[in-house]
């Protein structure tokens, strides 16, 4: 097991120099770092000397890949290259385009973002396997696929229409929370309420539907059949049988995505205004601040492959069937 | 009205090639039995024909709005050449004249005459009045004295009049189309007694009442309001529609044949070959969608600010923004459907007739040809389909977050964009992203019910 750990992580690595590479590639080589100080400072400032400071300030002055200037520090280590890519590997994500240092803003950060991304995960899961269980108590009758029909409705709604509803209803109609913003601590509760809500509703279309699936599969197998000719009663085979089993896929599904609910949700989070990872990486996107959206690009590529890891050793810990060679 | 330039934008290219190849496509399955069949399971399903008909109203607009041209402006005296018009113009745009050209000055409610906000006005008396001013366009034909909502209901029941005669003449051709088809065969109506005639039938007769009705009413009045600028709502949201459709396709076609080729490259030569392509979808697919294309969409930006001699028109720039998200939306999720591919030809290329191919010395490309990609074809239909819906929802949220379409292109996720600061004006401006929100919420949902039988007819699970 802990072998099997251990290579998964060196294989790893060759994805994230990929992935390092790649956003390299985007952000030095397809756009010159002239071009990048040209778009920051506006039309109105540029001039030869404006660029320079700006692109020395930020250390975009160096060559690419291979300093052989007079008076470096190093032919390799003291380029862009190694600066802002490499340095990437040791998560030291370096300083921002306005200057903050990125790590500091990103830890101060992911709390926010998991206060609403966790809370957000567990219901909107817990919710969805129990109304796939239901539907699935209620399999091929007019209540299965009036449900279904609903799931396809729910799930054709754009995003951005359950915020706005949420938004109007909760806060601005009923008054029940404020309608964005967020405070540290326990105070941060009410904020939290409706983001979670509208998360987890606007999951239910598409998660219920997947879920019903994965119950159906597993509700059609040998041993469901067996059972209820033995004449065990319908629920104890649903919730005996068919939901433990049919718990194994979903899980596992899942797991993924459990490293990335440090990263927040774009979306959720600028809305409501929480000061989370999300609406930082979507602020960076719009003040064209590369240095974190670079940043943000590796962070998420690590998580998600941590998250491929766990899944992998999700598989053997439910299902002693599996084995990891 | 004689003299016009046609200006055909790239993505019209890309749209007519695809209605081409859509076209060779159908022709091409009428040949296969076993496809024929499934397709045929599709469309027996009254859910299946009707959400199709929604589609192909939808993709009919689209296809409106995609032929450009632009008009010439007043000649200068004693000059020679003509100029053209910086406004690229669609035949769309002709067909919607009565919508597009009754500009108001800023918000208006839906049918309403009056303004939205309130305006100093002097009176003769020379008294100065804040109250709201009558609309320029939207209800200057009534008589004075007359109420618009009788003359909004007069003309409703006209348009009904007109839309139900429209309809029961499409009925008619419809069904003398069927009777001659069937003829043909010998078989009289029997011969397409199979469709769900009286779903595929109320549906036509659904949107072409909406059609008439719009028309009718669209030229008098704003049916779903004015935005800020007073531009008529329900127009925007129509020109919106090419958007939908287009980025719903181009997205993954842009990027199919690199999902396709390398899928089936892996999975049948496999070793290092296998390697590699995994390799490369596994990194891709592990940078975090959203945030890979919000960093080519910057790029794109900066390329687009620095040369801006490629693009002359504004028309131009809009359209190689959009073609550029197509392409990036397309990269960040052709690895899904490659990674399919790959275990479905890893599937094939083990059955006894590939192996039996290779035992005689046919070649790899012919094997490929002939034995792997018409057997996988099914995933790549399913995957097309389910991808559709996804990449109309997506756009909404890119325009918002401000890496979506150029704002100068209408979409609904720019109406939606908007709408924040509309929403939390007191009384709420509600009109257009509702305009935004339902005819984004129609084609989506259309989409994925096509989808679902799309998938129930061809995905080998379900058949069985």
């Amino acid at each position: 097991m802990l072998a099997y750990i251990i290579r998964r992580l060196f294989y790893a690595i060759p994805i994230l120099i990929g992935v390092n590479l790649l956003t390299f590639a985007l952000f030095f080589m397809v756009n010159t770092p002239d071009q990048m100080a040209r778009v920051q400072l506006g039309d109105k400032y540029v001039d030869p000397q404006a660029i320079e400071a700006w692109k020395s300030q930020r250390g975009y002055d160096k060559p690419l890949f291979l300093n052989d200037r007079e008076g470096s520090e190093g032919l390799l280590t003291d380029t862009i290259f190694f600066d802002k890519s490499i340095r990437l590997f040791a998560l030291d994500f370096g300083k921002s385009d306005e200057g903050r240092s990125i790590s500091a803003d990103i830890y101060q950060r992911m709390w926010p973002s998991l206060a609403v991304a966790l809370p957000t995960f567990v219901i909107g899961l817990a919710v969805n396997i129990a109304l796939a269980l239901f539907v699935v108590m209620f399999r091929a009758s007019l209540f299965d696929t009036a449900a279904m029909v609903a799931c396809v409705v729910l799930m054709s709604i754009s995003g951005v229409f359950y915020v706005f509803a949420g938004q109007y209803l909760f806060a601005k109609l009923w008054n029940l929370v404020p309608i964005s913003g967020y405070l540290a601590g326990l105070d941060a509760a009410k904020f939290l309420i409706l983001p979670v809500i509208i998360g987890v509703i606007g999951g239910i279309g598409s998660g219920t539907r997947l879920y019903r699936t994965l119950f159906l599969e597993e509700a059609g197998k040998d041993y469901v059949r067996t059972a209820r000719a033995k004449g065990v009663p319908e629920l104890t085979v649903l919730f005996r049988h068919i939901l433990p089993n049919g718990l194994i896929p979903i899980l596992t599904s899942v797991v993924v995505v459990i490293p990335s609910l440090f990263m927040g949700s774009l979306l959720v989070e600028s809305f409501f205004g929480i000061p989370g990872l999300g609406s930082y990486t979507l602020d960076a996107i719009q003040a064209q601040d590369f240095a974190i959206v670079r940043s943000m690009v590796f962070l998420g590529s690590l998580l998600y492959i941590v998250g491929l890891i766990l899944t992998d050793i999700s598989y053997t810990l439910v299902d002693p069937r599996v084995r990891l060679s | 009205m004689a003299d016009f330039k046609l200006t055909i934008l790239w993505s019209d290219w890309l749209i007519y090639l695809l209605v081409v190849t859509l076209a060779i496509f159908f022709i091409n399955l009428a040949r296969d039995a076993v496809t024929r069949k499934r397709w045929r399971k599709v469309f027996v399903s009254p859910l299946g024909s009707a959400s199709f008909l929604v589609i192909v109203f939808y993709v009919a607009i689209a296809l409106l709005d995609s032929v450009h041209f632009r008009l010439p402006l007043q000649q200068l005296e004693g000059s020679d050449t003509v100029h053209y018009s910086q406004e690229v113009n669609s035949l769309l745009d002709l067909t919607l004249q009565d919508l597009r050209g009754n500009d108001e000055k800023t918000y208006s409610e839906p049918f309403a005459i009056y303004s939205f906000a309130k305006e100093n006005r002097t009176l003769d008396s020379g008294q100065v009045v804040r109250d709201f001013p009558r609309l320029e366009h939207a209800g200057s034909h009534l008589p004075t004295g007359k109420p618009a909502s009788a003359d909004i209901f007069e003309r409703t029941m006209h348009a009904l009049v007109v839309g139900a005669l429209l309809t029961l003449a499409l009925w008619l051709l419809i069904w003398v189309l069927r009777w001659g088809l069937g003829l043909s065969s010998g078989q009289g109506l029997q011969a397409s007694a199979w469709l769900p005639w009286k779903s595929i039938l109320l549906t036509l007769g659904a949107l072409v009442l909406v059609s008439t009705w719009v028309m009718q009413l669209g030229g008098y009045y704003h049916i779903l309001g004015t935005n800020k600028v007073g531009q008529d709502v329900l127009f925007q949201a129509i020109k919106a529609v090419r958007t939908g459709v287009l980025i719903g396709t181009l997205a993954t076609l842009l990027t199919l044949p690199l999902a396709v080729g390398l899928g089936i490259a892996a999975g049948y030569f496999k070793g290092w070959v296998d390697d590699l392509v995994q390799y490369v979808y596994t990194t891709l697919s592990s940078i975090p969608g959203i945030l890979l294309i919000a960093a080519s969409v910057l790029l794109i930006d900066v390329y687009i600010e620095t040369h801006p001699e490629q693009f002359q028109l504004t028309a131009e720039r809009a359209d190689f923004q959009f073609l550029a998200l197509c392409f990036i939306l397309g990269m960040t999720s052709w690895t899904g459907l490659c990674r399919l591919l790959r275990a479905e030809t890893l599937k094939v290329s083990q059955l006894d007739y590939v192996q039996a191919a290779r035992a005689f010395g046919v070649s790899n490309g012919r094997i490929i040809g002939k034995h792997i990609l018409p057997n996988v074809t099914h995933i790549v239909l399913i995957a097309l389909v389910l991808d559709f819906s996804g990449f109309v929802l997506a756009e909404a949220i890119l325009s918002y977050i401000g890496v979506g379409v150029d704002p100068s292109m209408a979409s609904w996720g720019n109406m939606i964009n908007e709408a924040r600061a509309e929403l939390s004006r007191e009384p709420v401006v509600w009109w257009s992203v509702a305009a935004a929100f339902s005819m984004m919420f129609v084609l989506v949902l259309a989409a994925n019910l096509f989808a679902d039988k799309v998938r129930d007819a061809f995905d080998p699970r379900t058949v069985g």
